[in-house]
C-alpha cells in the first residue's frame, strides 16, 4: 500500500438538519490524483473544505500527512495549494503581483518568489499578460492564473473544486494538459468535478459522490466495467414513440435508462444491437454507439443524470 | 512544500503579510487617498473654520470656544475626523471586499495565514493611511498657523489613537455584516453624519440639550476630539474626563479587535 497522504473515516458535516457529507470514508495516496464526482450538491465541495482546513467537521477522523487539519490548520494548509471554485484574485492587482502577494503569505522570501512568478507565469502561458490587472483577463486565462497562485509554495497536494467549470473546451484542454503535466511531475491532485470526462481524463481513482454519500470508488475503468457494460447504444424514436418500443427494447439488453429525449440500452455489441432492432423493424430517428462513461456508470448508482 | 515555507514564520509575521498586501491595494488608490487626505479637510478649514469663523467672533468672540479663535477650536476635531473617517474606509470597505464582493480573505486563509492575522493585517495597513491622513492635515493645520508644531504634536497620536480604536469597531460590526445591500448606506446617512455633527465637532457638546448629548458620549470622535483639543492647544480638561476618553477609546479597541478575530475565524471557518 503506498505511503497515506489523507486518511479520512466516518467523515461527516451536518448544516443544521441538513447532511453535507454523511460519514464518508476515503484515502489519498501520494502522487495519486483523486476524484471526487457527482452533481453540484453532493457534498464534494465541502469535503475539500474539511481537507483544506477551513471547515469544521461534524463527526469523524481525518488526517492530513499526519494531522488534524482541526488542531494543526496552518500547518496543513503550509502543505497544500488550493484551487477554489470561483476564482477570489485580488482583480485590481495585476497578473505578477497576485502570484507575489500569495507567495508572501505563505512566508516565502520576497527573492524566491519573485523568482518563482517568472516560472509560474510560463507555466500558466501568462507571460506577455504579466503587468496586465486581473480583472481585463479572460475567464480561462483567470483560472489558470488561479492554478498557478496555488503553485507558488510548490505544495504536496494540489486541491481543484471543479477546475474547469464555466470555461470553454479550448481552454478546458490547455488546462487539462497543465494538470497533467503537474501530475507527471508527481504532485497529488484532488480534483471534484461534475464533467465524467474530466475524471476520466485526470482522476488515477475516484470516489463518485451523490447526496453526501460516496456511492462507488476505483479508477474510471473499473467503475465502468463493475457498474455498466461495454458499450452504449442511444437510439431515439421521437418523444411519443419513446414509451411505446421501451418494453420491446427491454427484452434486448442488459439494461435500459430512459431519458426524456432519448433510451440508453447497455449492451457489449451495441452495432450488433442495432441491427437487431432494425430486424425487428423498429426504425429509430437516430442512433449512437459508443463507449460506456462515467455518466452511465452515476445513472446506474443513482438514477440520474449527473448534469440536471 | 518548498523548504522554504516557514509556519513559525508565518505565525509570527503573518498579520505583516497581508498588511503588505492591503497596502499594495492601497497604492493603487494613492492618488484619491491624497486628494481626500489633504483636499477634504482642507475645504472644511476654509469654508468653516474661516467663513463661520468670522460669523462667530464677529457675534461671540472667543467666548463660546474656551478662549480659542474658532479655527482653533475645530481643527483637533477635523484632526480626529480625519482619522476616523479614514480608518473607516480601510476597514469597513477591504472587510466587504474580503469576505463578500471578491472573497479575497478566502484566498488568503487557503494558505497559513489565520482568520486573526487576516484581521490584525487588514487593521495595521489602516492604521497606516490614519497615520499618512493625520500628518498630511497635522502639516496642514501648522502651515496655516492655526496649531502650533511644539505644542500640538502630541495630539496627532491622539488622533491616530481614536482612529485605531473606531476602525478595530468598525472592522468587527463589518465582519459580521452579510447582506450589504443598505448597509453602506445606513452607516453613512444615519451613523456617520449625526457622529460628525453632535460630537462637539462645530460647538461644544454642552451647547445640545441634554437628551442630545448621550450621542456625543458614545461618539469616538467626541472622546478623541476632546483629547485632541486638550493636547492640542491646551484647552481645560480634568483629570478624570482625561482617564474616562482614554478608557473608552481603549475600550473600544480591544472590543472591536475581540470582536473582530472571532468573526474573522468563524466566517472563514464553514
Amino acid at each position: 500500500m503506498p505511503e497515506s497522504l489523507i486518511s479520512a473515516r466516518g467523515l461527516t458535516k451536518k448544516y443544521g438538519d441538513f447532511t453535507a457529507v454523511d460519514g464518508i470514508d476515503f484515502d489519498v495516496a501520494k502522487g495519486e490524483s483523486f476524484g471526487l464526482l457527482g452533481p453540484n450538491g453532493a457534498g464534494k465541495s465541502t469535503t475539500m473544505r474539511i481537507i483544506a482546513a477551513t471547515s469544521r467537521r461534524t463527526a469523524g477522523t481525518i488526517s492530513i500527512l499526519g494531522r488534524d487539519p482541526e488542531e494543526h490548520g496552518p500547518q496543513v494548509r503550509a502543505h497544500l495549494g488550493v484551487v477554489p471554485q470561483q476564482d477570489n484574485l485580488d482583480t485590481e492587482l495585476t497578473v505578477t503581483e497576485n502570484l507575489y502577494i500569495y507567495g508572501r503569505y505563505f512566508g516565502l522570501s520576497k527573492k524566491f518568489v519573485k523568482n518563482k512568478v517568472n516560472e509560474l507565469l510560463a507555466f500558466a502561458q501568462l507571460e506577455e499578460k504579466a503587468d496586465v490587472k486581473v480583472e481585463a483577463l479572460s475567464g480561462g486565462m483567470k483560472r489558470r492564473l488561479t492554478i498557478a497562485r496555488a503553485l507558488v509554495s510548490e505544495p504536496d497536494i494540489l486541491m481543484l473544486d471543479e477546475p474547469t467549470t464555466g470555461l470553454d473546451p479550448q481552454a478546458r484542454h490547455i488546462l487539462w494538459d497543465r494538470l497533467f503535466r503537474l501530475k507527471e511531475d508527481g504532485v497529488t491532485l484532488i480534483i471534484t468535478t461534475h464533467f465524467m470526462d474530466e475524471a476520466e481524463q485526470l482522476c488515477d481513482r475516484l470516489v463518485v459522490m451523490d447526496k453526501g454519500k460516496i456511492m462507488a470508488e476505483g479508477s474510471p475503468a473499473e467503475l465502468i466495467k463493475k457498474y455498466s457494460t461495454r458499450e452504449v447504444l442511444e437510439v431515439r424514436f421521437g418523444s411519443d414513440r419513446n414509451k411505446e418500443v421501451a418494453p420491446i427494447l427491454r427484452e434486448m439488453c442488459e439494461r435500459i435508462e430512459e431519458l426524456p429525449d432519448r433510451i440508453l440500452l447497455y449492451v457489449e455489441d451495441g452495432e450488433a444491437l442495432l441491427e437487431a432492432i432494425t430486424a425487428k423493424g423498429l426504425h429509430p430517428n437516430t442512433s449512437l454507439v459508443r463507449r460506456s462513461s462515467l455518466e452511465d456508470v452515476f445513472l446506474r448508482l443513482t438514477g440520474r443524470s449527473l448534469i440536471e | 512544500m518548498n523548504k522554504g515555507v516557514s509556519v513559525e514564520n508565518i505565525r509570527r509575521n503573518g498579520a505583516i503579510y497581508v498588511a503588505e498586501s492591503r497596502i499594495r491595494q492601497m497604492s493603487k488608490w494613492k492618488g484619491i487617498i491624497a486628494v481626500v487626505s489633504i483636499g477634504n479637510p482642507l475645504f472644511y478649514l476654509v469654508a468653516i473654520g474661516i467663513g463661520i469663523g468670522i460669523l462667530v467672533t464677529e457675534n461671540s468672540g472667543t467666548s463660546g470656544t474656551g478662549g480659542v479663535e474658532y479655527i482653533v477650536f475645530i481643527a483637533p476635531a477635523l484632526l480626529a475626523n480625519t482619522a476616523l473617517l479614514g480608518a473607516m474606509d480601510e476597514t469597513v470597505f477591504p472587510v466587504m471586499e474580503g469576505f463578500k464582493w471578491r472573497k479575497m480573505f478566502y484566498a488568503m486563509n487557503s494558505t497559513p495565514i489565520t482568520g486573526p492575522q487576516i484581521a490584525l493585517g487588514v487593521f495595521l495597513a489602516a492604521l497606516v493611511r490614519v497615520a499618512f491622513s493625520v500628518l498630511v492635515y497635522w502639516i496642514l493645520l501648522v502651515a496655516f498657523g492655526v496649531l502650533s508644531f511644539q505644542d500640538s504634536w502630541f495630539s496627532t497620536v491622539v488622533a491616530m489613537y481614536g482612529g485605531a480604536a473606531f476602525g478595530a469597531l468598525m472592522m468587527g460590526v463589518v465582519a459580521g455584516v452579510q447582506k450589504d445591500d443598505y448597509f453602506l448606506t445606513v452607516l453613512g446617512r444615519l451613523v456617520i453624519t449625526p457622529l460628525f455633527l453632535f460630537s462637539g465637532t462645530f460647538f461644544p457638546l454642552t451647547n445640545m440639550p441634554i437628551y442630545l448629548q448621550p450621542i456625543g458620549w458614545i461618539s469616538p470622535l467626541w472622546h478623541t476630539t476632546e483629547l485632541g483639543r486638550y493636547f492640542g492647544y491646551g484647552q481645560q480638561l480634568s483629570g478624570t474626563m482625561l482617564l474616562l476618553h482614554s478608557l473608552y477609546l481603549t475600550a473600544m479597541l480591544v472590543v472591536g479587535i475581540k470582536i473582530s478575530n472571532v468573526r474573522f475565524t468563524n466566517r472563514l471557518l464553514k
